[in-house]
């Protein structure tokens, strides 16, 4: 187990470089727009210097007069040192801001999270159990169309009947108009409000591939030989279903949910940005089509973190749920 | 499924002959026909099917049916209230200056306050002016025209003339003797001249009518007609005494007076040339001329208190026109039809989903869209198979160190975030201001280049497991070359599953390119796409009140990601010989 892990978390640091090295000159490729545009700003004001010796020191400053070889070998060694530069658009260093807007993430993330597992087993293993009745088959329907739903369109037709056309939540942000003027009860509250349209809009989407997941899994157990044994011992359908199929199936379900863990502090960055809930979704998509390197380098990296993070758990959970699988 | 349909597909195969002929034989089905019969079994798969042929057919043949054209901006006509004229009641003097003479500004605010004082001269830059009032709010300016200065010292003088020969010599003569008496005016011919000191010469004026005031407006029937000083002072005065007839410059005019002040001028053949009224009518631009009988119109409409009047112009068109009156200010609207893009009309019979925000019909923007929707699934999943399958084939065929690093490679494209990348490259695509047609076929490159992982992992495991079976053997007893081995042997072994993770893939794909181009990063105008039609949601005015622009394209998007998701997912029900149905 030791050396299995030792050489995955080797294996992951190389990823992780090879990775890092392909965003960076991807988002070198956008030609220091953003320091062009300052560039521009800074020389309009008046008694400024000329756009060129702006943008010639500005671009030292930022290290962009680097080729891309020396720069992404410059970030490289500041990064392992935990230091991820200042945000060009947010002007605090990267991980300030990270910690800042983290939670909204993390809170909309896990909230959605919970609800789409505590309905998604339930509901796959009802379908796998009723295979091929109606009760199947409206759920498999329920479930592609949460798949099939383009989360912006999904946003959408939520804001309009229930902000618009009902108006109980307001369209946009994580905080109301009488925010500052609340308790702390109240504070609380009017963000959890704010946070109901997001919450439904990722479970709804998001449910879909969890639930036939569970469905195929728990129909390949109630397929296998051992479940008819225990039906021809004379066990109740119930604690066939319940005791023996359940656990069974909980192992690639356990495996998959462990690895969606890490995915928590991810984001999601169409939803947020739907709703300008400023989290490091929204964040992150500011200062991508701002093109702030520093901040979007680090969001990329950290996603790419939280992947191999992921695939890392997964297999770690499979080896302790699954005691025929060994890790070597 | 009842066990009483299994029992009739299973006397489907049993024969009641007992000949040994093609009858009795068993009947097999192809492997091939097995899928295609489980498959059209499976009703949601059908119900996807049906969606998917729609779609196509939506999208490829509806643009060539659609009267429309992709980018083709619709106008229409909207009748709109613009200000024609404006009306008020004058309650300052006009003035008419003789010909060849002017009236300062300086003089003219001394005459009002001469007026205002009831006083009957009054002074202004040195020079004296007298009012004569001709009748109610109508006076004559006259004042002193200067004809020349003279420069005398000690009795001999030397003249400046204004005009050449101005200053006769019986003027002259008689300027001197009135120097030489110390007197300030003389008469000559019997006109009377002034004399003015203006520092060390003398100023020799006549005195002279200059201008006239009024408080009167004179319109013309013609445009070009200008009316002169003598014309107004002698309608005015004929006005004023209650005379029907008047000559100026030896033609005749009558005048007909009618309601309210104002005043009808003919000449001797019965034509209108003038009419005199107070309502000072202006057109608000200046390329409009307003008849006279247009101006009556208003007055006549303005004092019996009505709010629209219809005008026949001389064209024949018949217009109506709205008069509003804030603070005596009358303002005379025009209903207009101007034409404009026909912005989020409403559906009807010409545009059946109504037209969006450049005016464009959203149906055959939709058929459009649907279009380079499903082009872009297919190349760009057309190339993350190609990828997919050769260094998934490779990799799974060789194994060792050249499976390691194309797994690693995997594992390295596994890692890269697509939504973050596809938005920074969206924005790089932005920044170098490519052309619409030629990021829609990068968005295929780029949408391909990053979601092939999937494939190649899917690939690999497959052939992993087959390469160990027998036939695999037998083809390299065989020595066939690796190349077919690997590509005519094993491969199409994969392709069952193929299908069906491209199915699902087109699905996926097509989610991006919607998102994308929601976001304004994917497919942009002029090219519609249904996502980019989507768009308008932004605004949330749009949102709220024109549903017809954003829910048909999302539904859209939803029916044809479901359709693939249908379909995929009875294709690998049927694919599996473990499902049994």
């Amino acid at each position: 187990m030791k050396r299995f892990l030792i050489k995955r978390l080797l294996l992951s640091v190389v990823i992780l470089f090879f990775v890092s090295m392909i965003i960076y000159s991807i988002m070198r490729a956008m030609p220091t727009s953003y320091v062009e545009n300052k560039a521009r700003q800074m020389a309009s004001l008046p008694g400024a210097k000329s756009y060129e010796d702006w943008l010639e020191q500005l671009e030292e400053s930022y290290g962009l007069n680097k080729g891309i070889v020396p720069g992404y070998a410059h970030w490289l060694s500041k990064a392992a040192q935990g230091e991820f530069g200042d945000s060009w658009s947010w002007n605090v260093p990267v991980t300030e801001k990270f910690k800042s807007v983290i939670w909204y993430s993390f809170a909309l993330a896990v909230v959605a999270f919970v609800l789409q597992v505590s309905v998604a087993i339930p509901l796959g293993i009802l379908s796998a159990r009723r295979q091929y009745s109606r009760t199947d088959y409206t759920i498999t329907v329920f479930g592609l169309i949460g798949i099939s739903l383009p989360t912006f369109f999904f946003a959408t037709i939520l804001k309009w009947i229930f902000s618009i056309n009902l108006g109980w939540f307001d369209l946009y942000g994580i905080v109301g108009r009488m925010h500052l003027q609340l308790d702390a009860f109240g504070k609380i509250m009017d963000m959890a409000a704010h946070m109901v349209l997001p919450v439904a809009t990722l479970t709804i989407v998001g449910i879909g591939s969890l639930m036939r997941y569970t469905r195929t899994n728990m129909l390949e157990v109630l397929n296998s030989d051992y479940i008819r044994t225990a039906r021809a011992k004379g066990l109740s359908e119930n604690r066939v279903i319940n005791y023996h199929a359940f656990r069974n199936t909980l192992i690639p379900i356990v495996t998959i949910l462990g690895s969606s863990l890490p995915g928590l502090f991810g984001g999601a960055m169409i939803t947020e940005t739907l709703f300008q809930i400023p989290g490091i979704g929204y964040t992150a998509y500011q200062s991508m089509v701002q093109g702030d390197i520093p901040f979007s380098m680090f969001y990329m990296v950290f996603l790419a973190f939280l992947t191999l993070t992921g695939t890392l758990i997964a297999d770690i959970l499979y080896a302790v749920v699954d005691p025929r699988v060994r890790v070597n | 499924m009842s066990d009483n349909l299994k029992n009739e597909e299973l006397n489907e195969y049993v024969s009641a002959s007992t000949a040994l002929d093609d009858e009795q034989r068993v009947k097999v089905l192809s492997p091939g026909m097995l899928v295609a019969k489980r498959f059209i079994r499976n009703k949601l798969a059908m119900i996807g099917l049906v969606i998917l042929i729609f779609m196509f057919i939506f999208s490829f043949v509806g643009g060539q049916i659609s009267p429309y054209g992709e980018a083709e901006v619709f106008r229409t006509t909207e009748v709109v209230l613009k200000d024609y004229a404006g009306a008020t009641y004058s309650d300052e003097y006009l003035y008419t200056e003789q010909e060849g003479l002017k009236l300062p500004s300086a003089a003219i605010s001394q005459f009002i306050l001469a007026v205002n004082k009831k006083q009957d001269t009054f002074e202004a830059k040195g020079i004296q002016y007298s009012l004569i009032e001709e009748g109610q709010d109508f006076y004559r300016i006259s004042g002193v025209s200067e004809i020349g200065k003279a420069l005398t010292l000690r009795g001999i003088s030397s003249y400046t003339e204004t005009l050449e020969g101005s200053l006769t010599d019986t003027i002259k003569a008689g300027y001197e003797a009135a120097v030489k008496d110390g007197l300030s005016e003389f008469e000559v011919d019997g006109i009377v001249y002034l004399i003015t000191k203006i520092g060390k010469e003398n100023s020799i004026g006549t005195v002279q009518d200059i201008a006239l005031a009024t408080k009167r407006i004179f319109n013309t029937y013609a445009n070009d007609t200008t009316l002169t000083y003598q014309f107004k002072f002698a309608t005015l005065k004929a006005i004023e005494e209650d005379v029907k007839n008047f000559d100026v410059n030896g033609i005749t005019y009558t005048i007909t007076e009618g309601e309210n002040d104002t005043a009808t001028i003919s000449t001797a053949d019965g034509v209108n040339f003038a009419s005199v009224s107070k309502l000072v009518v202006r057109p608000m631009s200046n390329d409009v001329f307003l008849s006279v009988d247009f101006k009556t119109l208003v007055e006549n409409a303005i004092i019996n208190g009505e709010k629209s009047i219809v005008y026949v112009d001389e064209n024949g068109e018949e217009n109506e026109y709205t008069i509003t009156n804030k603070d005596k200010q009358y303002t005379i609207r025009r209903l207009q039809e101007t034409v404009v893009n026909a912005l989020y009309s409403e559906p009807s019979k010409e545009h059946f989903l109504g037209t969006d925000g450049n005016g464009m019909d959203i149906l055959t923007r939709l058929m459009y869209g649907g279009r380079i929707s499903l082009l872009i699934g297919f190349i760009a999943i057309g190339i993350e198979i190609f990828i997919g399958v050769i260094l998934g084939g490779l990799a799974g065929y060789f194994g060792k160190w050249i499976d390691t690093a194309i797994m690693r490679l995997v594992d390295v494209f596994n890692c890269i975030p697509s939504m973050p990348l596809y938005i920074i490259l969206g924005a790089v695509m932005d920044y170098y201001r490519l052309a619409p047609q030629t990021r829609i076929y990068l968005l295929c490159v780029i949408l391909g280049l990053l979601s092939w992982p999937g494939i190649a992992r899917m690939v690999r495991g497959q052939i992993l497991s087959l390469r160990e079976q027998e036939f695999m053997t037998a083809a390299e007893a065989t020595g066939i070359s690796v190349y077919r081995r690997i590509f005519k042997h094993l491969v199409p072994n994969v392709i069952p599953q193929l299908i069906v993770v491209a199915t699902m893939g087109l699905g996926d794909i097509i989610l991006v390119e919607a998102t994308l181009s929601f976001l304004g990063l994917g497919v942009k105008y002029p090219f519609a796409s249904w996502g980019n039609i989507i768009n308008a949601v932004n605004d949330v005015y749009v949102m709220t009140n024109y549903l017809f622009v954003w829910i048909p394209a999302g539904m859209l998007i939803l029916l044809t990601v479901l359709g693939f998701n249908f379909v995929g997912d009875g294709l690998r029900d049927a694919f599996d010989p473990k499902m049994k149905r």
